[in-house]
Formats: C-alpha cells, structure tokens, sequence
C-alpha cells in the first residue's frame, strides 16, 4: 500500500516536473522549427532572423493586448494576448513579406548561392533585434491575463491525499492545443489545398514545378506568411507560458534549429518530432531526480547528490549534443530530409 | 578606382574621423575606440581567412576570442595555492577517469566486432567512467569553490605575464578549433554555422558555471598589465618631464598653474598608457596582416580559393578538401584567440558574461563582409569602420533623441522611453548597413583582388 502511494508520488513529481513543461515547451519549439524547416524546403536557406521573427510577433501580441486592456475589451478566463493575436500574425506577416521584398527577393532573382541569403538573414537579425527593443525596451514583460491556474499544486494534493502536487498552468494546456490546431490546420493546407501541393512540389523539385507552370513568387509569399504566423504563435507562447524578454528568443534559435534538423530538415512532420525530442531531452537531463529516486527505491535509500544529469545552465549542451549526434549517425535526420 | 588607391582613401577618411573624435570629445574616447578597433581588425582578419580565403561559414567567432580571453586569465592570474592543495588531486584524478573512459572506449570500440555486444559494452564503460569523474570532479570542484569564495574561489592561473598569453590563446584557440573541426568539419555551409553557433553558446555556458576554473559570474578582474599604470606614470620624473615639455613649460612649471598642470596630467597619463596599447596592437595587427597577405598569394592562397570557389574540381585536382578545410580553420581560430586574449589584457578582466553571440560573432561578419570578405586590407578597415560606428552611434542615437525630446512635454512618458531605448540603434543601424552592402556592393570597400601571376 505504502509502496504503491510512493509510486504514484514519483509519478505525479515526474508529470509536474518534467512531462508537463516538455510537451508545452516542445510544442512552442515545434512551432518554430515548423516555420525554420519550411523556409528552408522552399528558400534553400536557414533563416537566423526566425527567433527575432517570433519577438517581434510577441512584441506586436503585447502591444494590441495593452490596447485592449486599456478599452477594457478581455477574453475571461482566457488571457486577452489570445484576441490580440490575429492581428499580430497579420502584423508580423506583412513585415515577413516586406522584408522578403525588399532583401531576399534580389538574391532569389540573381541565383545568389544560399550562403548569401544567410548571412543577409544576420542583417534581418539585427534590425528586428533593435527593432523589437527600441519599440518596447528590454525589461521582462509579463502579459498574461485571466485564469493562471487549471489545476492547483495545493488543490490536488488535497483532493487526492498524495504528498506531490500538480499544477496544471492554463498556457500549457492552452499552447499544447493551439500547437496541435495549428499544426493540423497547416497539414490540411499542405496535404489538400491547390497552394499548398504547390508549395510541397516546389520543396521537391523547383525546376519540375516551375515548368508544370506553379507560380515561385506565390509559393515563396505564402511560405513567408505560414512562417510568419508560427512564428509568432511560438513566441507568443512561449511569452504566455514564461514571460517575455527580448533576448531570449536569440538562445531559442540553437534549440529550434536542432529541432529542424533532427527532424529532417524540409520535413514539417520531422520538425514537429524533433521539437519534442529536444525538448524532453533538455529537460530530464537538467531535472534533478533525486526526490524520483527517493519514493522508487525500495527503503529509505536517499541517493548523495541531486541526482542529475547536467546543471539547468547547460540546457543548450543537450540540444546540441542531440544535433551532433544526428548529423553524425543519421545527417538526413529522422524523417529523411535533405542534406544540406 | 584600383584597389590601392580606395584603401589610401578610406584609411585617410577613418583616421579624420577619429581625429575629428579626438578634437571633438575627447583623446582618450578616441584612442580607446582606436584600441578596440585593432583588436577587431585582428579578430576580422581571423575570420576573414576562414570566410574570405575558404568560404568557411564560421558562426562560432565568439568561442575562439572566449578561451583567447580565459586563456589570459590562466597565464596571468597568481595561483591560488591553496585551491591547489585542497582540490588540486580530486580534478587531476577526475582528468584521470576521463582520459582512461575514453582509453577504454576507444579499445572497445576497436576490439568488439559491431553489433549489441559492443553497445552494451560501450554503454558499460561511458556509465562507469562518468560516475567516477563526477565524483572526484565534485569533490574537488567543491573544495575549490569555498576557498575564500569572496575573493578567489578558483584554481588560478600562473602568474605569468600577461603577454605570453598572447601566444598562448592562439594555441589554446587553435586546440579548440581543432576539436570543433573534428566534430563539425565535413558538414556543409548552414549545417557548420549552427554547430559552430552551438558549440560557442555552450563554451560560454561553461565558462559562465566552471567557477572553479574561470570564476564564472562572478568575474576576476585586476589582471596584470604589460603597460605602466597611470598612478605609477603620474609619480615617474621622465613622465613628468615628458608632460612639460609637450605642453612647452619650463621644467619647474611655473608658467602654467598646479591645477591645469594636474589635468593635463592626468589626460596624459591615460593618453600615454592607451598609447602604450596602440603599439603592441598595431605590432600585432601588422605582423598577422603580413603573413596573412603572403598566404593569401601563395600557392597555398590559391588552392584555397580554388577549395572555395569550386569544392568538386578542387577535389578532382587531389586537394584534400576536409583537411584544407580543418587547417585554415585552425588558422583562422587561432588569429581570433589571439585577439580574445588582447581584449581581455585590454579591459584587465575577464568577465564571461560580456561574451554575446551578437557582439563577438555577428558584429565581427558584419567587419568582413563590408570591409571585403578575401581581402585582408579589407578586413581591416571593415574592423575600423564597424566598430566605429557600433561606438558612436550611441551617442549620436542620445543627441538625436534629445533633440527629439525637446518638442516632447516634461511628463511624457516617451520621453524616457526614448532615452532608454536610444543605444539599440546601433543594432538597425548595423543590419542596415550589412543588408546595403550586401545588397548593393557585395564585394565589400576592398573587393577581393586576383594576384597578378598564376
């Protein structure tokens, strides 16, 4: 009997530690690699502005949810940013087309070589980065309105006798369902509409679709608002769930770009995948398992140290390590992208 | 225009710029931002060999001017004995774990046929020598850290002067690019900028929490100069003598009053020591530009450029391009580390929290693509230029702000905003101008030039 509590506690510890923090949190990095590893099947180029991308959509989320608040227009229980949103993509998506008109649209008429575009995405980087903090400063913002809490850590232990809570945030649930609708909504897209099959056969092979006569322009448009409304839905996320800083979406990019890659670059699915991976993976290896192995162990074994793998700070070390280790066994990635 | 003609031009055009600084502000903004802009050349003349002469899309500069500056602490810093003494044998026998794990790997790797039995294996041997270095590790990285935590805390360096670091960074960057190459080396462009941007956030993360080692965030400071120091110089009768005779008095001073005569000693001894900085710099920039320049019109220059310019036909010509690839990235690393060790001799600290991917790696992409990527004169006046105006945009964003400010009410809270937000102008402005040269000249100020004889 006694047993079986201790196991259930190492449960509930487990879920409210590290599963439930990773699936919210590999949701928001599949949603950024999504937008990463599609700008590459179709542009040919890793995108280093997509972490400043996803600020600036947050940034645009935090100023129309002030706007709101202030004409006392708010959602209940769910935070107002979730209003603000729409127009934030729509913000963030003209911004993405612009830049793509104004930068990257020369290099794609002159053939450039796709190390041009990137270091051209480092300019983009830069300027949305002084953007982003000219317009709202650099101070942590936390915009995240309504209900905070599903589920109390304080509420469960009581309903349920265990010693461990379990909270249950509101934007955890609210970013892994978003993710999932999103996602769904783009492989409808993808899979059944007239644009999208366009934008799968330019990935495959641009000559063959421009000669069945697939217009390149409108197939990059669209891939630059697709990637732009992701990204700004991750960021936004991302916001909600943590709080917003400016300079943290640039240490986002390492982690979103292992994503992509060990999901197969080009591949949305892969990406998908490889968000989870990265996220689960940086997570149990910086949670310290000590208190795990406390209620699993048979006795009152304690073991000496925390019992984890790596200190929180060398989150980054993970993502890479699991970059490294997929170019090196399977380069294509998991799904079987393209080899750069 | 020849290419002569345009680095005479642009050269001119920078010193009066920082003539124009001298006069205007002041001599020591100027000769500081002249300081940093030699250190920079240096680091763009590293990047430059891996990006202009090989096409090596290098997005960890930052890791390489990282251990070039602990590179400086280690050599220059008194060891701490006593840190010695109570953790030294703990990290030598987790250093010896280390070692034997992989010694073990490395024969069970060869021995065993593939298959589950050599996974098993290996698995076996990683788990035992991980729990035997963690152990000794924290044992001694503990001891270590709660030796006079308030001061020291970490195992030192070597009490050596300073300069040798100079060298030593370079080697100890040449190690790391050689460990980086191992890894990354062989991947193509993009796949190579994100492991080499990887791998310089972990450097840092590591540098940020090895308190043992590099007293992480909590900084060392008061690193030993190879300069005199101004108090000092203040105090030396040649320094005296010196300052009269330049501001034309008689010996005794009697002409100019005790106050003015105290200011311009003061303004001279901090002109003086940065001076002092100029030149060993300079020595440095000049001694790299050269050989730099002879490499790139050597036979050696060429078959870089030809590995760059078509890897395939290279290949098909017998050149080795991953080991081609590997040198000129050690190369390029270690003229990098040899700047990160000049920079952190320059500030007299190392502060592991000042590195920032945007600072150290892009800002220093931004230097070679405007100066000229493949010209090493080029890279130069891109390191000028860049830090240039990354210094001076502040204060230009602060003065147009505050003329701004004046149609704005007192209360406004833009105002404040405005004034706060005014520094992060240098960033457009730097994508700005990295998109416009891109754009417009992407050859850069200096393009790259075909050597005369082939």
């Amino acid at each position: 009997m006694e047993y079986s509590t201790d196991l259930l506690n190492a449960l509930v510890l487990i879920s409210n530690y590290v599963l439930i923090p990773a699936i919210s949190y590999g949701s928001q990095l599949a949603l950024g690699a999504v937008g990463v590893t599609l700008v590459f099947g179709i542009l040919r180029f890793a995108n280093f502005a997509h972490g400043e991308m996803m600020a600036f959509g947050c940034m645009a989320t935090i100023f129309i949810t002030w706007w709101f608040q202030s004409m006392g227009i708010s959602s209940g229980v769910f935070p107002t940013a979730l209003l603000a949103l729409p127009f934030a993509i729509l913000i963030t998506a003209l911004l993405a087309v612009a830049i793509d008109r104004s930068i990257f649209s020369f290099y794609r008429i002159h053939k450039s070589r796709p190390v041009t575009f990137v270091v051209a995405s480092v300019g983009v980087m830069f300027m949305l980065n002084g953007l982003v903090r000219i317009l709202i400063g650099t101070d942590e913002i936390i915009f995240r309105d309504g209900q905070k809490f599903l589920i109390k850590a304080g509420v469960f232990k009581k309903m349920t006798g265990l010693s461990e809570g379990l909270a249950l945030k509101q934007t955890q649930v609210l970013t892994f369902v978003l993710a999932v609708i999103a996602v769904l909504a783009l492989f409808w897209f993808l899979q059944r509409t007239r644009t999208g099959k366009a934008m799968r056969a330019f990935s495959d092979n641009e000559d063959l679709a421009l000669l069945s006569g697939i217009n390149p322009e409108r197939v990059v448009l669209v891939t630059w608002i697709i990637a732009a409304s992701l990204a700004t839905l991750a960021g936004v996320l991302y916001g909600l769930d943590k709080s917003f800083k400016p300079m943290v979406y640039f240490h986002l990019l390492l982690p979103i770009f292992a994503a992509a890659i060990v999901g197969g670059i080009g591949q949305p699915l892969g990406a998908i995948l490889g968000g989870y991976i990265v996220a689960f993976s940086e997570i149990t290896a910086t949670y310290a398992f000590k208190k795990f192995i406390k209620y699993l162990a048979p006795g009152d074994f304690v073991p000496d140290g925390l019992a984890q793998l790596l200190t929180t700070e060398y989150k980054f070390a993970v993502s890479f390590f699991i970059l490294v280790l997929v170019l090196l066994v399977r380069p294509t990635g998991i799904l079987r992208g393209r080899v750069l | 225009m020849s290419n002569n003609r345009r680095a005479v031009i642009s050269f001119s055009i920078m010193a009066l710029m920082i003539a124009i600084v001298g006069f205007g502000q002041s001599w020591n903004v100027a000769l500081a931002i002249v300081n940093l802009c030699l250190i920079s050349a240096v680091m763009s003349m590293g990047l430059n060999m891996q990006w202009g002469f090989a096409g090596l899309f290098n997005a960890g500069v930052m890791a390489s001017t990282a251990i070039g500056g602990l590179t400086a602490l280690l050599i220059s810093y008194a060891p701490v004995s006593k840190a010695w003494s109570v953790g030294g044998t703990s990290l030598f026998a987790a250093l010896i774990s280390l070692l034997l794990t992989i010694v073990a790997g490395v024969l069970v790797w060869k021995k065993t046929a593939k298959g589950k039995k050599r996974s098993w294996r290996m698995t076996a041997v990683v788990l035992t020598g991980y729990l035997f270095m963690r152990f000794f590790y924290e044992q001694g990285t503990a001891a270590i850290e709660a030796v006079d935590p308030a001061k020291t805390g970490f195992l030192g360096g070597m009490g050596l002067p300073i300069i040798l670091s100079w060298f030593a960074g370079g080697l100890a960057a040449a190690g790391l690019a050689w460990l980086i190459g191992r890894i990354a080396l062989g991947l193509r462009s993009d796949y190579f900028a994100i492991a080499t941007l990887g791998i310089s956030e972990i450097m840092i993360s590591i540098l940020k929490n090895e308190d043992w080692l590099s007293r992480g965030v909590k900084n060392v400071t008061g690193l030993k100069r190879p300069v005199p120091y101004e108090v000092d110089l203040q105090q030396a009768e040649w320094f005296i003598k010196l300052v009269h005779w330049f501001y034309g008095t008689a010996e005794d001073g009697k002409s100019l009053s005790a106050n003015v005569m105290h200011e311009a000693m003061q303004l001279s001894a901090g002109v003086f020591v940065k001076l002092c900085y100029s030149a060993l710099f300079l020595a440095v920039v000049l001694i790299i530009l050269g050989l730099a320049t002879r490499a790139l019109n050597s036979p050696w220059g060429r078959m870089m450029r030809a590995i760059r310019d078509n890897e395939t036909a290279a290949a098909a010509m017998g050149k080795d391009v991953t080991s081609r690839h590997r040198q000129v990235f050690i190369i390029g690393s270690a003229v990098i580390g040899i700047s990160g060790a000049m920079l952190t001799t320059l500030d007299g600290q190392f502060t592991p929290g000042s590195y920032i991917p945007l600072r150290f790696t892009f800002l220093i992409w931004v230097m070679v693509i405007i100066g000229g990527s493949g010209n090493n004169l080029g890279a130069i006046i891109g390191a000028f230029i860049t830090w240039f105006v990354w210094i001076e945009a502040e204060p230009s964003a602060l003065w147009l702000v505050s003329h701004i400010n004046v149609f704005l009410d007192e209360s406004n809270p833009l105002r404040q905003h405005l004034r706060e937000v005014a520094p992060h102008m240098r960033m457009v402005l730097m994508g700005l101008i990295l998109v416009l040269v891109l754009r417009f000249r992407p050859k850069g100020i200096l393009p790259e030039e075909a050597p005369d004889r082939y």
